[in-house]
């Protein structure tokens, strides 16, 4: 049923996302790569609802929702960040560092 | 055992997935990284419907590709970020040497995982989301669960969303001079 290829197609996603995370110093591309990882995990949930039932695309439907809720926060504090420091560049952005 | 064609296109839709994702990744300008992007997203919602989620397809189409990345690119215009050449954006060679080192740690861990099984009573018969897309439609399947089930976690959700729109427009406000 083609669930194998799906899963590896999202674990390979995930992985273009986190690489995009690590390697990013643009707050809003990072914010974009955090997307692409929950799209992928949403790829993986449909590809185990055809083995487990249709509770996996509910639970997609739970996961864009919260997508949805974090991209609006999200880049409501990165416009506010901006307001601050004029910038979204991670560089300018170490108030935690020691 | 699906047929050739079907394979085909699962195959292509997947290249373009994983295509767009790279370009995506590599790209130095927000605006060419969210239309990327979106391509990445439309080529995952047609593989939703490939698998019998139609529904899921449709709201990927609706709500990722077209709010969530305006949102985005409405932000990057708003904060006039579309130059790529006045932020050096990439992180230097060390910082994308590990993370290529993460990536494949990650890879691995998920390929060790992939060895295990669930348990057999677990398994639904192969044929079972079709069935359930035969016997109560495309939206129904997935509503009938929804509303029953799940019915606490969908009026959680309803108080999320409030507390994000809340939170957006406390966060977004100019603030009076202080």
């Amino acid at each position: 049923m083609m669930v194998n290829e799906a899963l590896a197609l999202s674990a390979v996603l995930f992985i273009i996302g986190v690489i995009g995370v690590l390697t990013h110093r643009n707050a809003i591309i990072i914010f974009m790569c955090v997307e692409l990882m929950l799209n992928a995990v949403n790829l993986s949930f449909v590809a185990f609802s055809r083995l487990y039932g249709v509770t996996g695309q509910v639970f997609v439907v739970f996961v864009m929702t919260v997508a949805a809720a974090e991209a609006a926060v999200g880049l409501a504090i990165i416009i506010s960040i901006f307001r601050h420091k004029q910038s979204v560049d991670l560089k300018n952005i170490n108030l935690l560092k020691g | 055992m699906p047929n050739f064609f079907y394979q085909l296109h699962f195959y292509l839709f997947g290249l373009i997935a994983i295509a767009c994702a790279l370009a995506f990744v590599t790209r130095k300008s927000p605006v060419a990284a969210a239309l990327w992007l979106v391509n990445t997203m439309f080529a995952i919602a047609a593989l939703y419907v490939m698998m019998d989620a139609h529904f899921i397809g449709a709201i990927q189409v609706l709500v990722y590709a077209g709010a969530i990345m305006v949102v985005f690119l409405f932000v990057v215009m708003l904060l006039n970020l579309g130059h790529p050449d006045e932020i050096s954006d990439v992180r230097g060679k060390w910082p994308r040497i590990l993370a290529g080192f993460v990536g494949l740690a990650i890879l691995a861990q998920i390929m060790a995982m992939a060895r295990s099984s669930a348990p057999p009573s677990l398994v639904q018969a192969p044929d079972a989301v079709a069935i359930a897309l035969r016997d109560d439609n495309a939206v129904g399947m997935i509503a009938k669960p929804l509303f029953t089930e799940h019915l606490l976690a969908f009026e959680l959700t309803s108080l999320v969303l409030l507390v994000a729109i809340v939170g957006a427009v406390v966060l977004g406000k100019r603030r009076a001079a202080a």
